[in-house]
């Protein structure tokens, strides 16, 4: 039972690949977990958010995802 | 005849026709923006801009792209907010995705209304939105390998004059 994880844009390049299958139900803490020191650093910032079955999260520390759930780390957009 | 990838059917909402589409190949804007012209005969004037790969020292090549379920949702969320802001008859707003050239068409935003201002300033309004809020990664290949283009303050800036 997997929740997918997909790292967009230049996170896909931190996190060495563009995507990760993880155990459900996964919670924030449990991503963080799962990822390499420097995608957890950027995770934790801010700038990141962090979108659920297509929604952005409010507050992504809320994070819980169950299975068959696709949860996407959105790194700022570039600008023009 | 372009290939519609990604797009919402055209819909009439009150009495606006919107048009908002992802396009993962080259277009003719030429001859979208003459389509439009066509669906907009009753409006007084129709502005637009299309944006393009700017040519920028060594990048030979510019990738943009994108997450499926926001990107398309929130650049039809905002052509609504322009109707819901501005007097339009019709708005379009297309954007590409994937690999272009410098030169290559990569934005094509149009606004048809009444009167002039409304137009003009809907499509300031689509392009400041489309540059700082929608969903989209852009990396530039140069002679050393690929780079990933930040945000630009500049983007945030603009945007802010509307709030």
């Amino acid at each position: 039972m997997a929740v997918r994880i997909l790292f967009l844009g230049p996170l896909e390049d931190i996190a060495g690949a563009p995507e990760l299958a993880l155990p459900a139900p996964l919670d924030w803490d449990g991503l963080l977990s799962a990822v390499n020191s420097e995608t957890l650093m950027h995770l934790q910032s801010d700038r990141i958010k962090v979108a659920c079955s297509g929604k952005v999260l409010a507050d992504k520390f809320a994070l819980l995802a169950a299975d068959g759930e696709e949860v996407a780390l959105l790194p700022p957009v570039s600008g023009g | 005849m372009v290939k519609k990838l990604h797009y919402y059917p055209q819909l009439v909402v009150g009495s606006v026709m919107k048009d908002v589409r992802l396009l993962d190949h080259e277009f003719d804007f030429a001859e979208l923006l003459r389509t439009f012209s066509l669906e907009n005969k009753a409006a007084g004037g129709i502005a637009s801009f299309t944006g393009q790969v700017r040519p920028d020292g060594d990048v030979s090549m510019l990738e943009l792209s994108h997450y499926e379920p926001l990107t398309l949702p929130g650049m039809d969320a905002l052509a609504d907010q322009a109707c819901g802001r501005f007097d339009l008859d019709g708005v379009l707003v297309l954007h590409r995705i994937g690999r272009m050239a410098p030169g290559d068409p990569i934005v094509l935003v149009a606004a048809a209304s009444a009167h002039r201002r409304g137009a003009l300033q809907a499509v300031d309004y689509l392009m400041d939105h489309l540059k700082s809020a929608a969903w989209f990664w852009k990396r530039e290949l140069r002679e050393d390998g690929w780079h990933w283009i930040e945000p630009r303050t500049q983007d945030y800036t603009d945007r802010s004059r509307w709030e």
